[in-house]
């Protein structure tokens, strides 16, 4: 899979992001046309000027007098102006319209639920049994229309994937929403763009654009209750995950946990990330469950002092949650 | 110098004095110190036989009573801990009301904390396992904040969700009282 255009505007892999792009450049050049012809006006005037004092106009009482030349050249400008302006309005609206098109024959919803600091993900089907819910993470088959419902629990965060689309703030209490046409396979991050507190930084978002037949591999996976702890450790970390703390915040298929307040970790080892900001790995998770609030201080995730044996065994059965 | 001038620099340095009086409480991401837990079983009583001498004041209790960032979190989990599935936003229901005057098991705030600890008869269960010690201590921080316990610079002037009740800033302080003392 490609990691090209991680994160760029300009990574075109999306179709609502061509558009912007699109849009973008014919502001550019249109505007860039006015702002040469203004200089090359300005310019002339100037020199123009010079030469008329010379010729001392004005004591001569011929001031007012109009300059045929003259004239035929500002009606001519004001012709391109309104023309240019009256294309960038059609440019604007068709692009605009295009993106509402989309919004209306959407072919899957997801609803993205903005938390300090991280990003809750669920799929809505009209089934109950075929919704999944992940953190932090987006899977999107390639070239069908997805539309993101954005909600946030507590203060304005925004919905930023550079290489997708462009920005849609999540604000408490109203339901917004974007929607994209992910046009090629490959890894886009994503990031809150609007500053929400103390970890802001740490808010990012992976989408992981997928073949549709990938895509449909990943959802039947994600269905898939967590699998039984095998070893001794895993079982005793199974144990203090659904028994003590974690199970008061944490879900997990399959077993006793089934808080909603934080991440639902049913299959947190497959994911890309963890916390919204670091790389999965052992060593990553062995830091973040033992003290959490030196990684990401002031993150809800409370440092509960867990002793050594205990945070062994939680790691073991983390990795296991594939 | 002109009498105007030492005028100036005198309300200047007052200024400056009255500029280091604005001193935030300070707010900590995690309990201070690390891993002080009250081992089951053995956590302070709070209840004591009428007229003896009420115990000392759990020394923590500075650390989160009239603490903004403290009452602030407390607020967040009393949602997310679902609190309200009994004790509503304070009024009560199944369980008792936290905004009046009347506290069955005392209303310090240690005492608040070892009710949530450790539990109390009749259906209000134990949440030493569930929470740290440090949330246990802001939840205890928020409750008593809903009988207008903190001072109004501490309290949130307005709820995390829409609700009926009046801001904080506006409760009234009851009067803490144990059940005896309370009118029945």
């Amino acid at each position: 899979m490609s990691i090209q255009h991680y994160q760029s505007i300009f990574g075109n892999a999306a179709t609502e992001v061509r558009q912007f792009n699109t849009l973008f450049v014919i502001f550019l050049v249109v505007c860039a046309v006015m702002y040469v012809a203004v200089i090359a006006f300005l310019i002339a005037g100037i020199a123009r000027r010079r030469r008329a004092a010379e010729a001392n106009t004005v004591e001569e009482g011929r001031h007012h007098e109009s300059d045929p030349a003259m004239r035929t050249g500002l009606i001519a400008w004001g012709a391109v102006v309104g023309t240019g302006l009256v294309a960038l309005a059609i440019a604007s609206f068709v692009a605009d319209r295009s993106m509402a098109n989309a919004a209306a024959h959407e072919k899957l919803s997801i609803t993205v639920t903005g938390n300090q600091w991280w990003w809750d993900v669920q799929y809505n089907a009209a089934d109950n049994s075929k919704m999944v819910r992940t953190a932090n993470e987006l899977h999107l088959p390639v070239g069908v229309p997805v539309r993101i419902m954005l909600k946030s629990n507590d203060v304005i965060h925004s919905f930023w994937v550079p290489s997708l689309a462009g920005k849609q703030d999540l604000i408490p209490g109203r339901d917004t929403d974007i929607t994209i046409t992910p046009q090629k396979v490959g890894i886009y991050r994503g990031q809150c763009a609007e500053y929400c507190g103390a970890e802001h930084a740490k808010m990012a978002l992976v989408v992981d654009v997928d073949s549709y037949p990938d895509f449909i591999k990943w959802w039947q996976h994600q269905l898939q209750t967590a699998p039984k702890p095998t070893t001794p450790l895993a079982l005793a970390g199974y144990n203090y995950v659904t028994s003590r703390n974690c199970s008061a915040c944490h879900a997990i298929a399959g077993t006793p946990a089934s808080a909603t307040v934080g991440p639902d970790l049913t299959h947190l080892a497959s994911r890309r990330t963890l916390a919204a900001s670091m790389p999965m790995s052992e060593g990553n998770l062995y830091g973040w469950v033992a003290d959490p609030q030196s990684i990401k201080p002031g993150t809800k995730m409370p440092t509960i002092g867990l002793e050594p044996n205990e945070l062994h065994a939680v790691v073991a059965y983390l990795e296991t949650l594939k | 110098m002109s009498s105007r001038f030492r005028a100036s620099l005198a309300l200047l340095a007052v200024a400056t004095l009255a500029l280091a009086a604005c001193d935030r409480e300070e707010r900590h991401s995690r309990a201070k110190p690390m891993g002080e837990t009250v081992p089951a079983g053995t956590s302070p009583d709070t209840i004591w036989p009428g007229g003896t001498v009420p115990q000392t004041l759990d020394p923590r209790a500075k650390l989160y009573d009239n603490n903004a960032p403290a009452i602030s979190q407390g607020q967040s989990l009393y949602s997310q801990m679902n609190c309200g599935g009994c004790h509503s936003h304070g009024g009560g229901g199944m369980g008792p009301a936290l905004m009046d005057d009347e506290w069955r098991y005392g209303g310090r705030i240690d005492q608040i904390a070892t009710s949530i600890a450790e539990g109390r008869p009749n259906g209000m269960p134990s949440w030493r396992s569930k929470l740290t010690e440090d949330q246990i201590w802001q939840l205890a921080a928020y409750v008593r904040s809903m009988s207008g316990q903190p001072s109004k610079d501490a309290v949130n002037s307005r709820a995390d969700a829409m609700s009926a009740t009046a801001p904080q800033t506006l409760t009234p302080r009851e009067t803490v009282q144990t059940s005896d003392t309370a009118e029945q």
